[in-house]
């Protein structure tokens, strides 16, 4: 028994020698390809359930927002600061190691969002959204055009995710530029416009031709409303449907210090997880959810105290409720085969990580997952699929946090793609 | 007038060395009671935002560690409390969250959280008077 054990492992060592050494002639380039890619063997920093590795692909990129991977296996990451004068990075792993080894970047414009489809790369500006026609995993940077432009520019919760889904539509994020739609932005004191003027224009997602140029946001149909700040979005395939992460409002407690204590402020309102339909009406400034109650809550600036509902009785309801302030970023649902079957069609969330829980500690900065069922509602609770990016075990200050999980992609052969925001990280996930 | 003036100034940068003379050689009772309510109105108004370090949360709330915003014109930092501020870019970063106006603060409280702020997350500036946010209070 012993012997068999010892000359499996020099045999699986032979191989393995041979195959590293690039010795074996008779190997595809597709076979050496499967076999070099492995996991770091710290994963990259993170954490993971058994059997998922990860592998750093590209680091230091800049201040990295949302990435998006082309079919040859491109990654393609955007930037919310300029580097070296431009807003996209494309990574390329030549020799199959999961590595890139070749950095280039285009387009003069940072920004948040990026999707390819259509035969198409899209990437939005806060003000705008372009596309190029991408070929092989190319894109043609002369051919660029722009679909969605003249966009108010803003810097709160200005940033604009973008989404297609398969009937030639592009969704569009359009954030508040309010905490809760107060007379003065965040000032203690003051009330909440009745009927928030806000909304007309932002605090929703807006719909567009995807394929028609130069479209300005009245070109476009306020697809839902209601939501304060989305950054996380995704089409879901298989039920035809889109899905939204709604960022709850701030500062309950700082605004309210009579009807919320700091403690309270810390678990509401809850980050939502929402089924979006066109004509979605989630609530926001009026109302908030407290995922205690389980309910849509009348917002203090509308005269409410943490009890009473009134008007958003009837506001729709997230299909999940996670705690406050985490700051759902990225929004993914999983449609590939390289991670175990438990994984397929079940949502990935990147939750960025919290500031409004201060003085309690923070909370976030990991990436969770939700089971789905085939109802296309969640079939089970979250859990935590990869943490460690802040490299702490607690996070009393967003400063402190090394990584920010941001962004999230599908690869080509199924890996599972995570950018950082803070120094521009990225890894893939694979099954180890 | 030009004399006046030039008195006016002298007499002014007289004050704030001796303000800050008095605060750097002697970190004895004023001083201490003045950044202990300072700390106070911080936590009240402005940690939620700027956090318990003054590091700030990066691309939404700027930092309040050494940085010319706070460390340098005294007048432009009673303003940004006066009437809030969006919109610029602090130490090459830009944030994106508008601060709201906390002119419903006194001068004292005004006074007491700046010069908290100046003294503290390893900054050292001269102390904020009670004067110098009248003076700026009624400009506005």
């Amino acid at each position: 028994m012993k012997k068999s054990i010892i000359l499996s492992a020099l045999f699986g060592l032979l191989v393995n020698t041979s195959l590293l050494a690039n010795t074996a002639p008779k190997k595809s380039p597709k076979a050496q390809k499967s076999i070099k890619l492995k996991a770091d063997v710290d994963n990259g920093g993170l954490t993971l359930p058994n059997g998922i590795g990860a592998l750093v692909v590209a680091d230091g990129l800049g201040k990295a927002r949302h990435l998006a991977v082309a079919p040859n296996g491109d990654v393609y990451v955007r930037l919310n600061k300029l580097v070296n004068g431009k807003g996209t990075v494309v990574l390329k792993d030549t020799d199959g190691d999961g590595k890139a080894d070749q950095n280039t970047s285009f387009g003069n414009f940072l920004g948040t969002g990026i999707v390819i489809g259509n035969g198409y790369l899209y990437a939005s500006s806060d003000t705008s959204v372009v596309r190029y026609p991408m070929k092989d995993g190319k894109i043609d940077e002369a051919a660029g055009e722009t679909i969605v432009t003249g966009l108010e520019h803003y810097s709160e919760h200005g940033s604009k995710s973008i989404e297609l889904d398969d009937k030639g539509h592009l969704y569009v994020t359009f954030g508040a530029p309010s905490n809760a739609c107060q007379e003065k932005n965040r000032q203690k004191g003051s009330k909440g416009m009745d009927p928030c003027p806000i909304l007309e224009w932002h605090g929703g997602i807006w719909q567009f031709d995807a394929n028609k140029k130069n479209q300005k946001q009245a070109d476009g149909v306020r697809y839902a409303t209601g939501l304060r700040n989305v950054v996380g979005l995704d089409w879901n395939k298989q039920q035809g449907e889109l899905y939204a992460m709604q960022h709850g409002r701030d500062q309950l407690n700082t605004m309210f210090s009579t009807l919320y204590n700091a403690e309270q402020n810390a678990e509401l309102p809850s980050e939502e997880f929402c089924l979006v339909k066109k004509g979605s009406d989630f609530g926001w400034p009026y109302c908030y959810h407290d995922r205690f109650q389980n309910k849509k809550m009348l917002a203090p600036e509308y005269g409410g105290d943490g009890k009473i509902q009134e008007r958003c009785e009837g506001k729709d309801q997230p299909i999940m409720a996670f705690p406050a302030h985490w700051a759902p970023n990225a929004l993914l649902f999983y449609t590939g085969n390289q991670l175990p079957a438990k994984y397929k069609n079940g949502a990935f969330i990147c939750f960025h990580g919290s500031w409004n829980r201060a003085p309690l500690k923070q909370g976030g900065y990991f990436v969770a997952f939700v089971p789905f069922g085939k109802n296309g509602k969640p079939s089970g609770e979250y859990e935590v699929f990869a943490e460690g990016f802040a490299g702490g075990s607690e996070i009393k200050n967003p400063n402190e946090a090394k990584a920010r999980p941001m962004g999230l992609a599908q690869g080509p052969d199924g890996s599972l793609y995570i950018s950082d925001s803070v120094k521009g990280k990225v890894w893939r996930v694979i099954k180890n | 007038m030009f004399k006046y003036i030039i008195t006016c100034l002298l007499l002014g940068g007289m004050l704030g060395s001796t303000v800050s003379a008095r605060y750097s050689q002697k970190p004895t009772s004023p001083k201490v009671i003045q950044a202990d309510s300072g700390q106070l109105v911080y936590e009240n108004y402005c940690l939620a935002c700027h956090q318990e370090d003054g590091s700030g949360v990066p691309n939404l709330n700027p930092p309040l560690i050494q940085n010319e915003w706070v460390l340098g014109d005294s007048a432009r930092l009673i303003k940004v409390v006066l009437n809030g501020l969006k919109g610029v870019e602090v130490a090459g970063e830009s944030y994106s969250n508008e601060m709201p106006s906390h002119d419903f603060l006194s001068d004292q409280d005004i006074a007491n959280v700046l010069t908290y702020i100046r003294k503290s997350f390893g900054n050292k500036a001269s102390a904020i008077t009670p004067v110098m946010v009248k003076m700026q209070r009624a400009k506005k």
